[in-house]
């Protein structure tokens, strides 16, 4: 980073490399790293570098929605390539610029919270190496039109990248964002620890869609951090099909009252993948809702593991929050875990929770056969409307069809026996 | 050119005998209708036929044109020309209808070959409408939160769009008022064809007042115990089925 970072960055960035090395690594008795494979968080050997990949070659492939509001492409947290249509007075900025031209207005908001599902070693990781990412910030009373995309490409075998992304919206203002994460080849080890901070404010709304498509032969720690003001709407999906293991943390924080979160995600794991889940819905305020929708559809010798927890504080009357997480075991070696929780310290609550796991039945089956459909492709139709109850949750018609295709792209891969 | 069965005999995977030798052929261009009382084997009948995989066959054929369908899936007798509507149609949560039929009928083409959008939604479309269905069920995952008539409809739906050689219908009027059992009688009666027959599976005469059977054939304890024409329906709605036990005591 250049010299012209402010100082306070800064000194953060050297206070957290100071909190990572004195951190404790993450051990098997953790109650937030129970069922976790403790194995894959050797990082060793694994470094940030340089994209040795051709640019343009990484922008060709950066297809997304096709219409944007913007669009940013990242190789190793390198800015490659970046186009702006957004109105006057919105912030719409790669973050390493943001520092410098808004920077009290990031100091504002950047990595507020205290990570508290486990990965606060590899969050303090990530603030003391980040470069680089997307900073938004839209002014009260006004809609980003259209969505900002940003794809972050991880280049080069043993590089590790540090991809950030921090939203904020003012009152009553509107914005969606949406981070695409892959590997520009198939075969280089890589490591990503991304963290996304999103702090919607009163009577906002904001959206944010994570695809996480990168190789399978890469490790994948992503910390989100959801914060919501009054009356404010946040909505967060996530989507995995790639990497050997993955890590999400998700943390909603319904700090106004009358808020709203939508945690949504759908996870496809396929031969020896493993995706580890935790969530939070942590309810401040009284008269906030919060749906937490998990769907997993699990192939081969996959691996999940759902623990999520809604806490209501005792001043957080009139809570509505929901969670539930559902496994589609699509085949006999595949294993589910799920610890669904619930602490409720306020009065008149409505609050459920509960996780299944189930296999496509045999009557299922035998409707769409008794229509000519092969029993491959009636069970990946089946797979695929499990997921697409979660995708329609997006309510926004490009935005789904962009995630489909992901899933489609999974489900061929899975159909073709992977590589 | 017959969907033929031939003393056709299953049991469950337990061995707990359902079908003790069924006899039956349905010629194209011909409606028959198979009544009976419950647990008699009408519908494990319809679903031995479809290839059902939870029933064993232990003896017996089952032919279509003349072809053994015996040692097809389930998903080749529905290409061969087989349609079964079902008495409880699965829901397939986020599958639309739209989505789902065009899986059915482009696993009837070579691979390679795309469907003509266009042309089917226009045929879709005009098929709803002969229907009465709202266009909405296009959207709409299949069966889900239909009511019963909606399930029963879309049914009928799927069987014109699939164009089958020979159709099985396994209690289609179960769970319909007066309305709805019109408007699939309706559907069905567009599909009646000296290229199609069909095979009515039924509790009661009613559906034979709006869908008219060539041949009524009676089941009980999984056999074939009577044939005869519509007026067999009427004299067993007159009557019930105690004729059966008179005819098991004597």
């Amino acid at each position: 980073m250049t010299s012209t970072l402010p100082a306070w960055f800064t000194e953060r960035q050297q206070a957290a490399r100071a909190r990572y090395e004195s951190l404790p690594a993450p051990k098997r008795n953790d109650e937030t790293w129970r069922f976790s494979n403790l194995k894959q968080l050797d990082f060793a050997g694994f470094e940030m570098a340089a994209s040795n990949a051709s640019s343009a070659d990484l922008i060709a492939r950066s297809h997304g929605l096709g219409k944007t509001a913007a669009k940013f492409v990242f190789a190793n947290d390198q800015l490659i390539h970046s186009e702006c249509h957004v109105a006057a007075g919105i912030v719409c900025l790669p973050l390493a610029d943001a520092l410098v031209s808004h920077g009290e207005l990031v100091k504002t908001h950047f990595m507020k919270q205290e990570t508290r599902l486990g990965s606060a070693k590899f969050a303090a990781l990530h603030e003391a190496s980040v470069s680089n990412g997307l900073f938004v910030h839209v002014p009260d009373n006004t809609e980003v039109a259209g969505t900002i995309e940003v794809h972050h490409w991880t280049c080069g075998a043993n590089t590790m990248s540090f991809p950030h992304t921090l939203v904020v919206t003012g009152k009553s203002s509107k914005v969606r964002v949406i981070d695409i994460f892959r590997s520009a080849d198939e075969l280089s080890p890589g490591v990503v620890i991304a963290y996304n901070d999103l702090a919607a404010g009163q009577n906002s709304q904001l959206d944010y869609v994570a695809i996480q498509a990168v190789n399978e032969v890469s490790r994948v720690i992503q910390i989100n951090e959801t914060t919501t003001a009054r009356d404010a709407s946040a909505k967060g999906f996530i989507l995995n099909t790639g990497a050997s293991w993955a890590r999400n943390e998700s943390l909603s924080r319904l700090e106004g009252a009358g808020s709203r979160s939508d945690m949504l995600s759908v996870s496809i794991p396929a031969r020896e993948q493993e995706y580890d889940q935790r969530t939070f819905q942590h309810h401040v305020s009284p008269g906030a809702y919060s749906d937490l929708l998990y769907k997993n559809s699990l192939y081969d010798h996959s691996r999940t593991i759902f623990s999520g927890l809604i806490f209501v504080d005792e001043s957080a009357h009139h809570t509505d929050a929901y969670q539930t997480c559902r496994n589609l075991l699509m085949s006999d070696t595949c294993e589910a875990n799920s610890m669904p929780g619930l602490e409720i310290n306020a009065d008149q609550v409505k609050c459920s929770h509960g996780s299944t796991s189930s296999q496509i039945s045999d009557e299922e089956i035998f409707y769409l056969r008794a229509r000519g459909i092969d029993p491959v492709r009636a069970r990946q139709l089946i797979a695929r409307g499990f997921s697409v109850e979660v995708v329609e949750r997006l309510n926004d018609e490009a935005t789904e069809a962009l995630v489909l295709s992901f899933i489609d792209d999974k489900f061929a891969h899975i159909a073709s026996g992977g590589a | 050119m017959s969907l033929h069965i031939q003393n056709l005999q299953a049991t469950l995977e337990d061995g707990t005998e359902i079908l003790k030798g069924v006899t039956l052929e349905i010629p194209k261009g011909e409606v028959h209708a198979i009544m009976g009382p419950n647990g008699s084997g009408k519908s494990t009948l319809s679903k031995v036929i479809a290839g059902h995989e939870g029933y064993v066959v232990t003896g017996g054929s089952v032919t279509i044109d003349g072809e053994d369908i015996g040692e097809m899936s389930i998903d080749e007798r529905s290409r061969a020309g087989i349609f079964l509507a079902f008495q409880y149609p699965s829901e397939v949560p986020g599958v639309s209808n739209a989505n789902f039929i065009r899986a059915a009928l482009q696993s009837r083409l070579p691979k390679g070959q795309e469907i003509d959008a266009v042309a089917y939604y226009k045929d879709l479309y005009a098929k709803m409408d002969l229907l009465e269905m709202d266009r909405k069920f296009t959207a709409r995952a299949v069966n889900e939160g239909f009511s019963g008539g909606e399930k029963k409809r879309n049914e009928i739906l799927q069987m014109m769009m699939l164009e089958p050689k020979y159709c099985i219908l396994d209690e289609t009027d179960s769970g319909l008022d007066i309305d709805a059992l019109k408007i699939v009688a309706k559907g069905v009666n567009a599909m009646r064809s000296p290229d199609r027959g069909m095979l009515l599976i039924t509790h009661y005469q009613r559906l034979l007042d709006y869908i008219k059977p060539d041949h009524v054939h009676v089941m009980a304890e999984g056999r074939i115990v009577r044939s005869g024409g519509p007026e067999l329906a009427l004299e067993l709605e007159k009557h019930g089925y105690d004729f059966l036990k008179e005819a098991a005591l004597a």
